[in-house]
């Protein structure tokens, strides 16, 4: 039992609090839970498939399916996560302007929904399909009884969710317009670790070979399987034996965004606060 | 039509990210088989010439799926239940690198000795 709720959980938070920040930040959006909900349905039917074909998919194209698949999936959720920011930043001001209106927003905030639903949807079924094969793994094994499995998988999600929940009302406590700030800050530090973890599967498929060497090792000081290492590599992509070409990728990846999101923002909507008459020389 | 150039460029950005090194095969390979069998690694400190890249051969023969997984060897990869997997490890340093299965952390473990 045990054994179900850890693993379940642990999965759970790394999905969830993805889903925490983006119903953060589509918070208010008309049409913004049923893209979250459409997203995670999607995802867990996504999850179901890939633990059915886990065997066909680890001997495919030989024998690096499973990593390509990972980096792919990886590589389209960082560039969702960037399109939204860009996007949103690009749009921010109209978003703002009219954020009592719904009618609007709902017309404006629609495209961007989409690119979040698939975030959403990838990141459940990359941590869904890992509970499910683990599950099928316990129950084929005659180990425990169904019961058992069941309330540690309860516990489990039950758990995770808590965690995500306070992911979503910490971050919805902040005032909303600082809230855009923090939001774009976080979804960028998130889409810079999918990135990095996206370069570790192509470095264990032989198709990335340089700069293989561990960067650091923190395992010591924080290690990143514990509860809050798990955390801060969700958000932040925290690892304890990065190899450096994760941190070349990560730094490179927040660096474009960031670099992108500056560039499409209309003047002035980058600090709302303090806008246009400061000249600094 | 600006979001759609606007994502080719992300596209294009991470593509280049992501194909940073040419892929090349490793003609110095050393090969290690390792079996999982009742829930245990066979054998479970396999030795390794170190300085050479490796290819593990993982066969699993429970019914069970597991998930090959190595903090130390950056890995992470399941097996089907009956089934095997290769696993590329980079060029390591001598040392001890743990590996285990993700769904059994506490009871099936074991270490690639490079030496």
């Amino acid at each position: 039992m045990i054994g179900a709720l850890i693993i379940v959980f642990r999965e759970v938070i790394e999905a969830g609090i993805i889903v925490g920040i983006v119903m953060a930040v589509t918070k208010g959006v008309r049409g913004s839970r049923l893209m979250v909900g459409a997203g995670v349905a999607a995802g867990v039917v996504g999850a179901s498939l890939v633990a059915a074909f886990a065997g066909a998919l680890a001997s495919a194209l030989n024998g690096v399916g499973q990593e390509l698949f990972n980096a792919s999936i990886l590589s389209l959720a960082v560039c969702m996560l960037a399109w939204h920011n860009i996007w949103m930043a690009s749009h921010g001001r109209q978003l703002a302007a009219e954020a009592r209106q719904l009618g609007q927003e709902v017309r404006s905030g629609a495209r961007s929904l989409f690119a979040l639903a698939i975030v959403v949807a990838v990141a459940v079924m990359r941590e869904g399909s890992e509970v499910a094969l683990f599950l099928y793994g316990l129950v084929a094994a005659g180990g425990t009884t169904a019961g058992d499995l069941l309330v540690g998988s309860a516990l489990g999600l039950a758990a995770g969710v808590a965690v995500s929940a306070v992911t979503y009302f910490g971050l919805v406590t902040i005032p909303p317009r600082r809230l855009f700030a923090v939001t774009t800050g976080l979804i960028t530090f998130l889409a810079a670790g999918l990135a990095a973890q996206a370069a570790n599967f192509l470095q264990q498929a032989g198709v990335a070979t340089a700069m293989s060497d561990t960067a650091w090792d923190t395992s010591a000081i924080l290690s990143d399987s514990s509860l809050f290492g798990r955390v801060l590599h969700t958000l932040i992509g925290y690892s304890d034996q990065p190899s450096v070409l994760q941190v070349v990728v990560y730094t490179a990846t927040l660096a474009a965004i960031f670099a992108l999101t500056k560039a499409f923002a209309p003047p002035g909507i980058a600090r709302p606060p303090q806008t246009p008459l400061t000249q600094n020389g | 039509m600006r979001n759609r150039s606007l994502f080719s460029v992300l596209a294009l950005a991470v593509a280049l990210a992501a194909g940073a090194a040419a892929p090349t095969l490793a003609d110095d390979e050393t090969e290690v088989k390792i079996t999982l069998k009742d829930h245990r690694f066979d054998p479970a400190e396999p030795a390794v010439p170190a300085g050479k890249p490796i290819v593990i051969q993982l066969a699993n023969q429970d019914a069970t799926p597991a998930e090959f997984e190595s903090k130390a060897l950056r890995v992470e990869k399941v097996v089907a239940g009956g089934g095997s997997i290769a696993v590329k490890v980079r060029a390591l340093k001598p040392g001890r690198y743990r590996f285990f299965d993700d769904y059994h952390e506490a009871t099936t473990q074991g270490f690639l000795v490079a030496q």
